[in-house]
């Protein structure tokens, strides 16, 4: 006979609900602390949640109305099942490295990505590709604020940076010649897409130009040594965001393009980008999306490693970074109620030259600019005790993690996702799903005295858990099913979950915010492989 | 001594509380010091391996019939593995009838064994009622109950209501109906195995605990001995009943035995009594559409069932005493605890004792596995019960030793016969994949025409993909796919789960216009499944052996067909085929596709084996196709540039000729439908080249494929008995009317031929009849299928052994056979051809009778109108397709 499991002494004790494992119990807590969440939505239910101060009064009152005729009068009409799939399927994408006779095999399996808009339109973007002039898969994922422009840049442009960045001086001159005699170029990146992630035609040029204004210094300053990738990616991202800057500074002679880039100057974004070449994984962060590690332990269960640090308010050493950077004398009005000049929410970001250039800048801009950003009142608002600007970088911090074969996944999401989950139930839900294996505690009845009403109910209860899993295709939609739908039991309730994708698009966003998840897996054969190569 | 000793462990046994509540703890720690009494007998007739409820009843019914040197070996102790831990229902409620025989027997032997040995066996008669909560489920219980009225069986069709009367904790609200056999049982099976072991051990068997068989012995094709863990015993046969370890100990040996056996996971709860304790007497319920059991127990209930998704084991062959702890999996268990507590919400309150993990074995089709090995002679098996070891054990045991004591069991044991399978159809991976299929379909509703899924694609012909392509829909026999019909393109047919049904089929319409055209023009049907075997010798050996085989004349001119029975010494067809005589010393035999192990081992052990005469299995090398119809010989023809006029190529002829490019290809003037046509037997690499020849010079004829299903339409409305469905070893040919293909006079002496002489002396004592069905309404009512009772002028005569609707006569047509029992006695009297014509008929679908006209020949013409100029339109212009 095995070791009973340690469960009936509960059911004796009346307290079946705390059965279903510790992980459980744990969610609950987790839940509990977010409970106020849906009241905090009014408090700040600004349109563009991130400049909390900066919202149109107008609107947001009629947006207040709404919510309380909503909270008065829910809504009688339920998505069916299937609509609620169809909702949480538009945006899934998933890519499968293909295999070639097993030579060249990637320690990536393939991943798993999706997107649940709250925000019409949606601000998040995602990006995902494979290196090929060098070895390595990139993905990314960036959550826009005031406006999307920032963040469809960043996703379109961010991933050439690093692999520009990372290329060896002998490709880049090869590159640079065939530009310079018009021979084809050789691919750098091979972008995996879902067709609703769009690229824009018309600044391509432009930002061609940009990208080769920046490999042309890279051939200049070539220092011979072998690229570090940790610099690289630093040096991408901020040169990205110093191109986004000049651009707008600079104008363009079309119209459409001049205010697009102005556009993409005066919107935000934060990145957070992971790097995957055999065991060497590398996460550059910038603001407030977060990438973390499945770790599967030995007796199965399933913990979370984070390889990212959040740039907010709630980060103590950003916190004094930006005090560092800042004379004594702002001490107290840099940060405020928790954002930045008690504004900007995420620390550190793309875009934003509000926080970054000086007052002069930014009023000769907006001035010399169309009418458009004339008359938008944002761009026209100077933040207040703007003293020494910039308060704003996208310089990221850069995580290096060696792979090891418990290492099993790997989730990029935006904080749609992490201000409703924790991220230990993150790893365990995507850890079940990706093994289809449930790590509950068989039941032994060993001696105990169980009825058979009791034994259903607990086994009932096991199931739904479970259940939920074998709807979805997708790690991440399964993911955002639990996120959205999640009930205090940690399964996914379809009642709430059709409340939530049923809210209209204007009450959406003081519900929840855009979620965009990407959910890598690991080749632990490979990654094992590799380890001992190294060794 | 022997007897004396276990007599006691019996004692101790049914003395021992802890014992009899089936506790999951190791048992009986306080015997198992015993040392080994006595050593093994150097020799015996036969050896048993197994000491469960199969090995201990084959003990006991050889013992009964005289044979008395016999010694069982156990590896642990007597009834333990899925004999102990079993539920012990006895049901006779089974729609295969060979299976209810068992059942049957196994019920009334259980009854009164306790008399005959004073061994308590804890039999008692709970009757038990079979739920229904479809209509398909009432009638498909309406079915097996028809069956078992005619057996002489007690059960009837009740209402709800009377359920609830029956059994007080039943919910009855989601309930159509149920079917009650008030004659089925309860036993403790540890102790029915113990009763039969000592009754058996009285009569002289010899049982030996803890001995484990390492392998067997083999010299020349035949059983010599068995080694074991304690020495060897030489013996003439061995009986392999080692349920979940029988593929193992199968392999085991220099010469291998392939039973194909799986064991499953097998799930029962065990509770405390009620706070009013179950009556004993109440009966077991079976619920198969919440796919569960429930019997009373000690006051309590014991409720087991058959998941969707059950857990295979052992399949990498485990160690046996791993069954002991194999673990409860109460989250496995959930569905079937939701089925039982929906069934009988009452019981809530009632307290858990336990989970039992207990093994089942089961077979690829459902079916136990019987029979002597057609690799070693003497090698006997009866293994994979698919839990239902307790209901046919006894009877399955006497089958076996009759089988082993005469030669063969009083009844037709075809469908469970070891050799229906062959090797191709035991690999490990197969067994798995099968058995997660096979022990669902337990309580699955049996609909007529289902196919396994699992399986599947074992032996394809070469034109599979082209066939497939063009909308083929598949079935499976002995492993090798055949086409059913063909799905023209842009029309579906159904799912497979909303396809089974008890009435008129989805795909009626895609066979008639089949059928239409194998009458009108001409269609191909892939048959390559079928068996081929070549025999040839140097000298006249081929001939003489094969005319004392075969029940016809096989001295013909070469290039004749011969239609023939392979018959046993009762006149029996053990196959029926047809063979062609290629040259004087040469014969081409084909037989029915399940016949590739069982006729090759039939003819084996038949022919002499000197090297003069050779016999090779040519089934692989050849694709066969049918070309049906009328217009064959237009296609032919143009394919050969050769006469095929009936003038130069007569019916039952055979040539060699090219078709197309291709040479050698055997063109043989039959169809087995009774439609003129060809057989077209191509040596696989031609064969795709044929087929594109036929189809693109038919095309101008309106040729198309066509399937099994319309063949079956058009063999059985031509009274075409098929062997394995129709025929079977206990059918001779004058009782099918085919005594134009026995030549009692050929000069030569064969098997069978007295008992053919002796019947066409005395008459036959059934005959095979041909039913229309009158007033039977091909839309609305239930579809007959086989098994069906035929009634003549109400009383019961026989059953029905194949039906199909014919297009030709827009008619339900069933084949049976009638028997005439008299009257009082209940004695079988000669069936004559008056008391077959002068009878009303009715056949008995599901509790409604159909009147019947019955037929002893065949319709003279079956021509379909000839249709009139007038009637022409342009889509008789249009290609068939």
């Amino acid at each position: 006979m095995p070791a009973p499991a340690h469960l009936f002494p509960l059911i004796r004790n009346c307290e079946i609900g705390r059965i279903c494992s510790t992980v459980c119990y744990c969610h609950r807590k987790h839940l509990c602390c977010f409970s106020s969440h849906f009241a905090h939505g009014h408090f700040r239910c600004a349109p563009q949640r991130k400049f909390a101060a900066l919202c149109r009064p107008k609107e947001n009152f009629n947006q207040f109305i709404h919510a309380r005729d909503y909270a008065s009068t829910p809504q009688r009409f339920y998505l069916t099942p299937p609509q609620v799939n169809s909702i949480l399927k538009a945006n899934e994408y998933s890519f499968k490295v293909p295999e070639f006779d097993g030579k060249n095999i990637s320690s990536v399996l393939g991943f798993d990505s999706n997107q649940l808009p709250a925000n019409a339109p949606i601000e998040d973007r995602r990006s995902a590709a494979t290196c090929l002039q060098t070895r390595g898969m990139l993905l990314g994922v960036f959550d826009g604020h005031a406006g999307c422009a920032c963040a469809q840049a960043v996703s379109e442009r961010l991933f050439y940076y690093i692999a520009v960045s990372l290329l060896p001086h002998e490709t880049l001159l090869e590159i640079e010649n065939a530009v310079e005699s018009g021979r084809a170029l050789l691919p750098i990146l091979q972008w995996h897409k879902h067709p609703n992630d769009y690229f824009s035609k018309e600044a391509s040029k432009l930002y061609f130009n940009s990208l080769r204004t920046y490999w042309q210094e890279l051939i200049d300053l070539n220092s011979g040594e072998t690229t570090d990738v940790k610099e690289a990616l630093i040096n991408a991202f901020k040169r990205l965001d110093n191109d986004i800057s000049l651009e707008a500074q600079v104008g363009d002679p079309n119209s459409f393009l001049n205010y697009l880039v102005l556009r993409v100057a005066f919107s935000g974004a934060t990145a957070c980008v992971a790097h995957v070449d055999g065991v060497d994984l590398h996460v550059a962060n910038t603001g407030d999306s977060r990438a973390m590690l499945g770790v599967q332990e030995e007796d199965g269960s399933w913990s979370a490693v984070n390889l990212s640090y959040d740039h907010n308010a709630q980060n103590e050493h950003e916190v004094e970074r930006v005090k560092m950077e800042h004379p004594k004398s702002e001490e107290k009005s840099l940060v405020k109620q928790d954002r930045l000049l008690g504004l900007l929410m995420p620390f550190r970001a793309f875009g934003d030259v509000k926080f970054k250039w000086s007052i002069e800048l930014q009023k000769r801009v907006v001035e010399s600019g169309p009418d458009q950003l004339n008359d938008n009142e944002y761009t026209k608002f100077i933040p207040p005790n703007y003293h020494t600007p910039p308060y704003l970088t996208a310089e990221p911090e850069v995580i290096h993690h060696k792979l090891r074969p418990q290492d099993k996944f790997l989730v990029l999401a935006t904080d749609g996702l992490w201000e409703t989950m924790h991220r230990q139930d993150v790893a365990r839900i995507v850890g079940e799903y990706l093994t289809g294996v449930h790590h509950q505690q068989p039941i032994a009845v060993g001696g105990y005295k169980v009825t058979l009403g009791q034994m259903h109910g607990l086994l009932t209860e096991r199931r739904a858990r479970i259940s939920s899993v074998f709807e979805d295709q997708n790690a991440a939609t399964h993911l955002i099913r639990h996120a959205v739908g999640n009930n205090e039991f940690g399964t996914v309730d379809h009642e709430r979950l059709s409340k939530m994708l049923s809210l209209p698009e204007e009450l959406a966003r003081m519900y929840r915010d855009d979620i965009t998840i990407i959910v890598v897996q690991f080749n632990s054969h490979v990654v094992g492989a590799c380890q001992n190569e190294e060794l | 001594m022997m007897f004396l000793r276990l007599l006691s462990d019996v004692r101790w046994r049914a003395a021992n509380p802890r014992w009899r509540r089936m506790t999951c703890s190791r048992r009986s720690t306080s015997s198992t010091a015993e040392p080994h009494p006595i050593s093994l007998p150097a020799q015996a007739q036969v050896v048993i391996c197994g000491g469960g409820i199969v090995g201990t009843s084959v003990a006991y019914h050889l013992s009964k019939l005289g044979w008395k040197d016999i010694v069982l070996l156990e590896q642990g102790r007597l009834a333990a593995g899925t004999t102990r831990f079993c539920a012990g229902i006895v049901s006779t409620a089974r729609p295969v009838s060979i299976e209810l025989k068992m059942a049957d027997y196994s019920n009334k032997l259980y009854q009164q064994l306790e008399q005959e040995t004073g061994i308590k066996t804890g039999t008692r008669s709970t009757g038990s009622i079979s739920l229904a909560q479809t209509q398909d489920r009432l009638i498909s219980l309406k079915r097996i109950a028809s069956s078992l009225n005619v057996m002489g069986i007690p059960c009837e069709i009740i209402t709800p209501k009377q359920v609830a009367q029956l059994h007080p904790l039943i919910n009855i609200h989601d309930l159509v109906g149920a079917m009650y056999v008030p004659g089925d049982a309860l036993v403790s099976s540890a102790d029915v195995s113990l009763a039969l072991a000592t009754a058996a051990s009285r009569n002289g068997v010899q049982i030996h605990e803890r001995t484990s068989v390492s392998h067997v012995l083999v010299q020349k094709g035949r059983v010599t001995g068995v080694e074991t863990d304690r020495g060897q015993i030489s013996c003439q046969y061995f009986v392999n009943c080692a349920g979940q370890w029988a593929y193992e100990l199968g392999l085991s040996g220099e010469e291998q035995v392939s039973i194909p056996v799986h064991a499953c996971e097998h799930f029962y709860l065990l509770t405390y009594p009620l706070k009013e304790p179950l009556a004993s007497s109440i009966p077991t319920i079976v619920d198969p559409d919440g796919r569960i059991y429930i019997r009373s127990w000690q006051g309590g209930i014991l409720s087991g069932g058959f998941e969707k998704n059950p857990k295979p084991l052992f399949t990498e062959g485990r160690n046996q005493l791993e069954i002991q702890n194999l673990q409860e999996d109460w989250d496995h268990f959930e569905p079937l605890l939701s089925a039982l507590l929906r069934r009988m919400p009452g019981l809530e309150a009632l307290q858990i004792m336990q989970l039992v993990n207990c093994p089942e074995t089961f077979t690829p089709d459902m079916r136990c596995i019987m029979g002597e090995s057609p690799t070693v002679q003497g090698y006997f098996v009866l293994a994979g019960m698919n839990s239902a070891g307790i209901s046919y054990g006894g009877g399955a045991g006497k089958y076996l030793a009759e089988w082993m004591v005469n030669g063969y069991p009083s009844e037709n044991v075809w469908p469970l016969d070891l050799k229906r399978f062959g090797t191709l159809q035991s690999s490990r991976t197969f067994l798995r994949h099968r058995v997660m299929e096979v022990m669902p379909l337990i309580c699955d509703l049996k609909v007529p025409r289902w196919d396994f899924q699992t399986g599947r694609q074992l032996r394809t012909s070469p034109l599979y993909d082209r066939l497939d392509a063009q909308g083929a829909r598949w079935m499976e026999k002995h492993g090798f796919e055949r086409v059913k019909y063909f799905v023209p393109p842009g029309k579906d047919l159904l799912d497979l789960d909303q396809s089974k049904t008890f009435y008129k089929p989805d795909w009626f319409d895609i066979v008639g216009s089949e059928v239409k055209c194998c009458k009108e023009a001409v269609c191909v049907i892939d048959m390559s499944s079928f068996t081929k075997f070549e025999i040839s010798s140097t000298g006249d050996q081929a001939l003489e052996s094969l005319q004392y085989l075969f029940s016809n004349d096989l001295d013909v001119p070469v290039g004749h067909v011969v239609h023939t029975g392979m018959l046993n010494e009762k006149g029996g067809y053990e196959n029926d085929c047809s063979i062609a005589r290629l040259n004087k010393r040469s014969f081409f035999m084909i037989s029915p596709t399940d016949q590739q192990v069982h006729c090759w081992a039939w003819l084996k052990n038949r022919l002499p084996s000197n090297s003069s005469l050779t016999m090779e299995d040519v089934t692989w090398k050849y694709t066969a196709l049918n070309l049906i119809g009328p217009r064959a010989v237009d296609v032919l023809s143009e394919l050969s540039y050769a006469p095929i006029t009936p003038e130069h190529f007569p019916s039952l002829f055979c040539k060699e000729m090219s078709v197309g490019y291709a040479n050698g290809i055997r063109v043989m003037s039959i169809t087995h439908t009774g439609e003129p046509g060809f057989m077209l037997y191509i040596p696989i690499e031609y064969a795709l080249h044929v087929y594109n020849e036929v189809m693109n010079m038919g095309q101008k004829y309106g040729i198309r494929n066509a399937g099994y299903y319309a063949l079956r339409s058009l063999r059985i409305e031509k009274f075409f008995a098929f062997w394995g469905q129709d025929l079977d070893a206990f059918t001779t040919p004058m009782e099918c009317g085919r005594e134009f293909q026995v030549k009692l006079e050929k000069g030569m002496e064969f098997i069978g031929q007295e008992a053919l002489l002796e019947q066409k002396q005395n008459g036959v004592y059934k005959r095979f009849t041909m039913f229309i069905l009158e007033d039977h309404d091909t839309d609305m009512d239930l579809w007959p299928w086989w098994g069906e009772p035929i009634f003549r002028n109400g009383r019961y005569v026989g059953k029905t052994t194949s039906s199909a609707y014919s297009y030709t006569v827009e008619r339900h047509v069933c084949l049976g056979f009638v028997q005439h029992f008299d009257e009082k006695t209940g004695e079988e009297l000669v069936v004559t051809t008056d008391f077959i014509n002068q009878g009303e008929y009715e056949i008995d679908i599901a509790g409604q009778r159909f009147q019947a006209k019955a037929k002893l020949y065949p319709f003279s013409s079956l021509f379909t109108h000839r249709r009139r100029k007038d009637e022409m339109e342009l889509s008789d212009l249009t290609g068939k397709r």
